[in-house]
């Protein structure tokens, strides 16, 4: 590579990269800047915590924000469970694994709303799974899981749904890992007679950790802000972070406060990227 | 992992791994084919409650779906934002892309780690500001807006799967062309791009899909000019269900298609844009 820069002016890759840089400045940069203002200014054109403090008080805040933690503790761990049985399953290289592999990521292509649209066919009151259990008599009247009072029913749906459509997300991530580890050390575990369990502890395990780690990362990031699937399954009965920024941008057209939500997602965000960064120490940078 | 010789241990093995593929297939694939049954379904079949499998099918939800409820309107409008987002993270990530995968200069690794810091920045923190830009700029509740919205969120990803095509295409390639005599430019265009066609078209279908399924920003920023995602998130649950199943069909089926041509692609590419 060094020789193909010879002769050439340095300025090049800058040139390259320049029109990119503007445009991320412009729309992600300027908008960044953007929400701290209107988050730390209040209506009155003071600046301070004033919308902070309003949206404290308000009780739907803490609502959220309860939601958003529970679902994420709920679903993460689940998910990164999984998808690593998943990939280990896969990666077993069975004859017809490829077709298996496509058919375990049809989830990814989808969005949130219809993967929401998806389970409420099957949960609604005359979807597919109360249809089969009085079919089968288990049941005289279907079971509701959809509606008012009923929002810790659908946060089960709502977790079932996201692990069906997110968890090849990790999948993917945990699958790549797997694919590079070289045979030469379960060749050489064989001539030390490990057992399986000896080889997944000490081969596979510590060489897919970096990409467990940042597996989990992307996953808590994306649980902070699931939006599509709770909106859809169960509007505001389960206030969400993300659920809130819509409702005060959308329905209230409060810019303010919906700001401020995003800001504090975002806050949370960061905050959580830079302790996992620092405290376990991912590779991230090794593209 | 064959040093078992015992036929009936390797049959147990070959039962468990076809038991467990069974169980795989079915959880993922479940929601996508009942719900396929259910846009087609006649709502009489689904209203009941005893008939698990429909037995009559119809058009007529999708008929009433995108002429009364205008989603064909809402489907064009997903098709010119997404092609918009492809093309211009496109313009921009190409080379962008180049730079990273051919240069080496200093503040590399900062481009390259800002673009994985914005990946880790939530949507939902520049709808707000962005709709009072586009606001300002004139172009709130345009097809522009969103696209422009979409490719912020696209472009950070795609400038790192470009760099990393464009690395898997070797140097030796272009360096024989320019001793021959082609400048940089046309070595670029006629060895390196037809070379790592392939991954970049399945680049542009995932900019493509990412834009097309994207919900949040789309609904922030349109009133009228809504894309799919956010005129079904902003009507369907008002409508009676069987347009609720169609509405989800029509919106899982393009990006399906579109995965299922990318599929050789598909861990490399959600490998890069998800670590």
């Amino acid at each position: 590579m060094i020789s193909f820069n010879q002769g050439e002016k340095k300025w090049i890759p800058y040139l390259l990269f320049l029109p990119a840089l503007i445009y991320l400045a412009g729309f992600i940069g300027y908008p960044l800047v953007k929400t701290l203002q209107l988050a730390f200014i209040s209506e009155k054109g003071k600046v301070g915590m004033e919308n902070f403090i309003t949206l404290t008080r308000d009780s739907t805040f803490w609502k959220a924000l309860k939601n958003t933690l529970y679902l994420l503790m709920v679903i993460v761990p689940l998910q990164v469970i999984l998808a690593f049985l998943l990939a280990l399953f896969v990666n077993g290289r069975f004859k017809g694994y490829m077709t298996v592999l496509y058919i375990i990521c049809i989830p990814l292509a989808l969005s949130d709303v219809s993967a929401a649209l998806m389970s409420y066919n099957i949960f609604t009151s005359h979807g597919f799974l109360n249809k089969l259990l009085i079919k089968f008599g288990f049941i005289d009247a279907p079971i509701y899981f959809f509606g008012l009072g009923l929002s810790s029913r659908a946060f089960w749906v709502i977790v079932l749904t996201e692990l069906w459509r997110a968890t090849p997300l990790v999948f993917v991530i945990l699958l790549a890992s797997l694919q590079v580890i070289s045979k030469d050390y379960f060749e050489a575990a064989d001539v030390f007679g490990f057992s399986s369990w000896q080889k997944f502890f000490h081969i596979t395990l510590p060489l897919t950790m970096p990409s467990l780690q940042s597996a989990l990362l992307i996953r808590t990031l994306f649980a902070f802000q699931i939006f599509g699937v709770v909106w859809l399954l169960s509007g505001r009965d389960i206030p969400i972070l993300a659920g809130e920024v819509y409702y005060q941008q959308a329905e209230l057209s409060n810019f303010r406060l919906a700001a401020t939500y995003g800001f504090i997602i975002a806050f949370i965000c960061i905050l959580i990227s830079w302790v996992y960064l620092t405290f376990l120490k991912t590779k991230h940078s090794e593209l | 992992m064959m040093s078992q010789k015992i036929p009936i241990a390797l049959k147990i093995r070959q039962l468990v791994t076809i038991f467990l593929v069974g169980i795989i297939v079915i959880w993922f694939l479940s929601p996508v084919v009942l719900i396929t049954i259910s846009a087609f379904a006649s709502p009489g079949d689904y209203y009941q409650i005893e008939k698990v499998i429909p037995t009559h099918f119809t058009l007529n939800q999708f008929k009433s779906l995108f002429f009364g409820l205008e989603a064909w309107k809402a489907i064009l409008t997903s098709i010119k934002v997404a092609g918009l987002t492809m093309l211009l993270s496109f313009i921009l990530g190409l080379p962008a892309g180049y730079a990273l995968s051919r240069y080496i200069f200093p503040g590399k690794n900062f481009l390259k780690l800002l673009c994985l810091a914005t990946k880790m920045l939530p949507l939902m923190v520049l709808a707000v500001p962005l709709l009072i830009i586009f606001m300002k700029m004139g172009v709130s509740d345009t097809i522009w807006g969103t696209s422009l919205a979409h490719t912020a969120m696209v472009l950070p990803i795609i400038i790192l799967i470009f760099s990393s095509i464009l690395s898997g295409v070797s140097v030796d390639y272009e360096e024989a062309a320019m001793i021959f005599g082609l400048s940089r430019l046309h070595a670029f265009f006629r060895i390196t791009i037809p070379l790592a066609l392939p991954g970049l078209a399945a680049s542009a279908i995932f900019a493509f899909v990412l834009s097309w399924n994207e919900v949040f920003v789309a609904t922030i920023l349109t009133l009228t000019n809504r894309t799919l995602p956010a005129h079904i998130l902003k009507t369907a649950m008002a409508s009676p269900d069987y347009l609720k199943f169609t509405a989800g069909f029509i919106m899982a089926a393009p990006a399906m298609v579109f995965i299922f041509f990318v599929r050789k692609h598909l861990v490399t590419m959600w490998g890069i844009s998800l670590k």
